[in-house]
């Protein structure tokens, strides 16, 4: 015991550091703060030093060249031992980093934390929340699969968009004319070296303005935020009433991301890692890339927005988002902190979920994609050839070959790119479907130059058995007046 | 009087030191900066793109649309199979061809063909083309990138290097001559 006190003596009259860190730790929070709503900001720095130490393990093997990573990582995945788990445990920790950031955001947002004077907390907490997601898309590349090699085609795409330096920028981002060697070198130096960097500066200004203006105090509707005697009434609560940070609100910081590693832990051991798909191989087009969860929401997006304004919504949007989040403590550095006052702030965050949560669920699901093997894989029900004339089935035969199947489900399997069609007779008569079908329109491909009249005639007349037996189909009334056979009609 | 001295000669020592560390500073800028930029000067200097053989007419029967795959004429020896590219080669009447580029005109990822309904079609949004490249349906904003192309000795050649994006003038003209469906 004795020596162990003489050691620290030594080393604390070189370093100096015993007094501070132990006035760091116990300087005073308002009592109400140590609370399980505070835990998120400590589970996030858990989680990002987590990625260190696996990322460092990873760098162990990993290579940095196009023609090696995909290799590299069937090595870790396949030949070293415990690899698999330690790429589970740097994609499964990558996954719930974005998480609890979003989440700690989301807390601060709305316990009113942005607001005078922790501006600028909140700012470079901004900051942190872009890193961390270019950490995410960074990541997403080194795991060199086909995924990632599309994925940088499509950022590429997006980034030829920017007026006037487009092509550049792209020859910038690749490294040179095509998705290659160079491209993930340099994507490779930015997700361990240059975005590490700004992630670990900014995690220190962070960490420092909490230190210097204190833990946020626990909203109470009615008390507002002035300028002019915060910091008066801050003081008063934490030095009158508050508790020291160390042991009063650490425990349960310690508890939650001990919880939060296990979790990791455990999805890692359960789910294992995250890829790699098939090789990097742009000659093998038998890909559906597909990002990461936390981008299938913009993946979503980009299949939504019309042809005419998604260049200037791809390109305007992201910077005012980044505005808007920089900005708002400077339009709200005031007032009300409490959410029970702040209905806007809720409203803004509950339609914000609902709409990520939404595209997410989406983009998981692409109804947008034709089903590229429906016409060969997903037979037409039985019940709708079940009793047709030799017509009718000719033109479900036809239906199957000219892969209507891809983008019109039947009896709900197939694509879900265009309407389902088990009542299309309901909504369109004969006319409506040859022209349909004909000229296409409303997104749908003409295929009349695809399509013998006698193939026509037989799909026409597969459509038109489409409806419920109890329904019966569209038709077209002027007709029977023109064919002449109106008197029958009328005379009912 | 000479501690002034003394003190004016270090404050004098101070600016010295950092205007030459400006000056050092922006002279190591020049080579940063161009060697940041030489994905963007080698363009400007040489060009990506060169002609290069697809192989002979024959594996391109008319009226039929096949895959062909190229060595990226711009590739170093790490590349691996980055390097290979494929793209669409339409032989319309064994004289008039049309070679697209893999990429799909909205964001790149790999068209497909489907000779049965005539289309491509792009598993990431839902974009599709005619046989001849046109806009068909989704949000492309355009038909297909197409290569120029020329036939020397029975082979078909292409002047290619450069993957094809939405914004690029190169791909943009060379696009232009799609005719309409």
């Amino acid at each position: 015991m004795r020596l162990i006190q003489k050691l620290g003596d030594w080393f604390d009259l070189r370093l100096q550091l015993g007094t501070p860190i132990r006035e760091t730790a116990q300087h005073p929070v308002p009592r109400e703060t140590a609370s399980w709503f505070y835990v998120f900001g400590s589970a996030a720095l858990t989680c990002f030093m987590l990625q260190v130490v696996t990322g460092i393990l990873l760098a162990l093997i990993y290579v940095p060249s196009a023609g090696e990573a995909w290799n590299s990582l069937q090595t870790l995945n396949h030949g070293i031992s415990l690899g698999w788990f330690i790429r589970a445990l740097h994609g499964w920790g990558s996954n719930f980093m974005v998480a609890i950031v979003l989440i700690h955001m989301v807390q601060v947002f709305l316990f009113g934390a942005y607001k005078f004077p922790r501006e600028l907390t909140w700012i470079v907490g901004v900051l942190l929340l872009l890193v961390t997601l270019g950490m995410a898309f960074t990541g997403q590349i080194m795991r060199f699969d086909q995924d990632a090699y599309w994925g940088l085609g499509i950022g590429a795409s997006i980034v030829s968009r920017v007026p006037l330096i487009g092509p550049w920028a792209v020859n910038l981002m690749l490294g040179g004319p095509i998705i290659a060697g160079a491209t993930l070198s340099r994507f490779f130096a930015l997700h361990v070296f240059v975005i590490p960097g700004l992630l670990i500066a900014f995690v220190g200004v962070h960490l420092l303005m909490v230190l210097k203006l204190g833990i946020n105090e626990w909203p109470m509707p009615g008390r507002i935020v002035r300028r002019a005697t915060y910091m008066q009434e801050y003081h008063e609560l934490t030095h009158k009433q508050g508790v020291p940070f160390v042991p009063g609100a650490v425990g349960k910081d310690i508890v939650f991301s001990g919880f939060i590693l296990l979790a990791i832990a455990a999805c890692a051991l359960y789910f294992g890692p995250f890829g790699p798909s098939g090789q990097p191989d742009p000659t093998i087009i038998q890909t559906a890339p597909r990002p990461d969860f936390f981008f299938l929401w913009l993946y979503a997006l980009l299949s939504f927005l019309p042809p005419s304004a998604e260049t200037p919504i791809l390109l305007i949007g992201p910077a005012i988002g980044i505005i808007v989040l920089l900005a708002l403590p400077f339009f709200a550095g005031e007032g009300e902190k409490s959410w029970k006052r702040r209905p806007i702030a809720v409203l803004t965050i509950l339609l914000t979920a609902v709409a990520l949560g939404t595209m997410t669920h989406l983009g998981q699901h692409t109804p947008w994609s034709p089903v590229m093997d429906a016409w060969s894989s997903e037979p037409i029900p039985s019940q709708y050839v079940h009793g047709r004339t030799a017509l009718e089935r000719q033109g479900a035969l036809v239906f199957q070959a000219k892969q209507c199947h891809n983008c019109h489900s039947l009896d709900d399997r197939g694509g879900k790119r265009g309407p389902a069609l088990d009542s299309v007779a309901l909504r369109l008569n004969e006319d409506q479907l040859i022209r349909q079908v004909i000229q296409g329109g409303g997104n749908m491909p003409a295929y009349g130059k695809n399509l013998s009249p006698a193939e026509t005639t037989a799909l026409v007349a597969f459509l038109k058995t489409l409806h419920p037996a109890t329904q019966a189909p569209a038709r077209d009334a002027s007709r029977a007046i023109a064919l002449g056979a109106g008197q029958t009609t009328t005379g009912r | 009087m000479s501690e002034e001295n003394g003190m004016s000669r270090r404050a004098m020592l101070v600016k010295l030191g950092i205007v030459l560390n400006g000056i050092v500073g922006a002279a190591l800028a020049v080579p940063i900066v161009r060697f940041l930029l030489s994905p963007v000067t080698r363009e400007k200097k040489f060009g990506y793109e060169s002609w290069l053989s697809l192989g002979g007419l024959e594996q391109f029967p008319a009226g039929q649309t096949r895959l062909a795959t190229y060595r990226n004429p711009v590739v170093n020896s790490w590349d691996g199979e980055t390097g290979d590219i494929a793209c669409w080669v339409r032989n319309v009447d064994d004289q008039t061809f049309q070679v697209f580029a893999i990429n799909c005109a909205h964001l790149g990822c790999p068209v497909r063909w489907f000779p049965q309904s005539s289309l491509f079609m792009c598993p990431c949004h839902g974009g599709a083309y005619y046989q001849d490249g046109s806009r068909a349906s989704g949000p492309p904003e355009r038909g297909l990138f197409q290569y120029h192309y020329k036939i020397e000795d029975g082979k078909l050649l292409i002047k290619a290097g450069e993957m094809p994006t939405p914004g690029q003038p190169v791909a943009n003209k060379a696009g232009g001559k799609t005719t309409c469906a």
